[in-house]
């Protein structure tokens, strides 16, 4: 069991670290929103996962409990962070920033 | 039920030609024993779930303070009588909802793959799209917008009311399933 929560955890892992490189990565600031804001979700549910169940490991009412407070925080997260992320995008059109184009979609 | 609500305000602030003056479908100040008594399911709910204690101290405590919330909001939660077929619509979003996080997964995958990848700058091709949607439904199009930025590869750049869509892709192969298959899942859960 310890293994396969590891296992999650590091898959959750490698995601936010591809979010992380992706910011550095990415041309501008509409495609650097792409890995900033969603692959973070996807290693948030893989992290908090293995959390709800690594805490619901010797199994009580409490840890459940407290699992299921876990994986509201995905929930929550999921609904308001491409809120967020529009808000930033629109915040960015509202600025007049062009997004960056390839040269050949430019002729 | 977060998005709903907000989506009905904004509803009823575009609706109106001027904000300030109160509109012909405003809510009654009618007593509605039934978004009352869901209301107060719902709150008890989330107390039991977050103080997570029985004894009967905690008990009144949250038993008086979910009854003072839904005296107070539970207009704010349903803010017109409840609409027919509510539930069955709940039923099907939460059908909808493992198609999504499948979609998710797999658009997730595809952007790990263009972040760690050397020549990424060739394969990318950051654009905007326009297109008009067909659903007309407020908490539809939210639902849709929402999806569209969840589904990494694509960010809903702006949802207008008459059913404009600008969604800004990062690549070629984002932007080809769209609207497509997203668009008529939620219009069946919406039924429209």
């Amino acid at each position: 069991m310890t293994i396969i929560i590891t296992i999650i955890l590091l898959c959750g892992l490698v995601f936010f670290t591809g979010g992380s490189i992706g910011i550095i990565r990415f041309p501008d600031f509409y495609s650097r929103l792409h890995p900033a804001g969603k692959l973070d979700s996807a290693g948030l549910l893989f992290s908090m996962s293995a959390f709800a169940l690594y805490t619901v490991q010797p199994f009580s009412l409490s840890a459940l409990f407290t699992s299921v407070k876990i994986i509201l925080i995905v929930v929550f997260v999921f609904i308001t962070s491409p809120t967020a992320i529009h808000a930033i995008v629109d915040a960015g059109v509202r600025a007049g920033l062009k997004p960056w184009e390839k040269e050949s979609n430019l002729k | 039920m977060d998005a709903a609500s907000n989506s009905n305000s904004v509803k009823n602030i575009r609706s109106d030609k001027n904000p300030y003056q109160p509109s012909e479908n405003r809510p009654t100040k009618k007593f509605a024993p039934v978004p009352f008594l869901l209301t107060f399911i719902i709150m008890a709910c989330f107390w039991l779930l977050f103080s997570g204690r029985f004894d009967l101290f905690h008990l009144s405590l949250g038993a008086a303070s979910c009854l003072i919330v839904s005296a107070l909001s539970s207009r704010l939660l349903f803010p017109e009588a409840l609409p027919p077929g509510l539930f069955k619509c709940w039923f099907k979003f939460a059908l909808y909802l493992p198609w999504l996080f499948y979609q998710i997964f797999l658009a997730n995958l595809h952007v790990l793959y263009l972040t760690f990848h050397p020549r990424m700058m060739d394969l990318i091709n950051p654009k905007i799209i326009k297109f008009d949607s067909r659903l007309k439904g407020d908490v539809s199009r939210t639902t849709f917008a929402n999806s569209i930025t969840l589904t990494p590869g694509t960010i809903t750049v702006y949802a207008g009311i008459m059913g404009t869509f600008a969604v800004h892709c990062i690549d070629d192969k984002s932007g080809q399933s769209l609207p497509g298959e997203m668009e008529k899942k939620i219009a069946k859960v919406f039924d429209e």
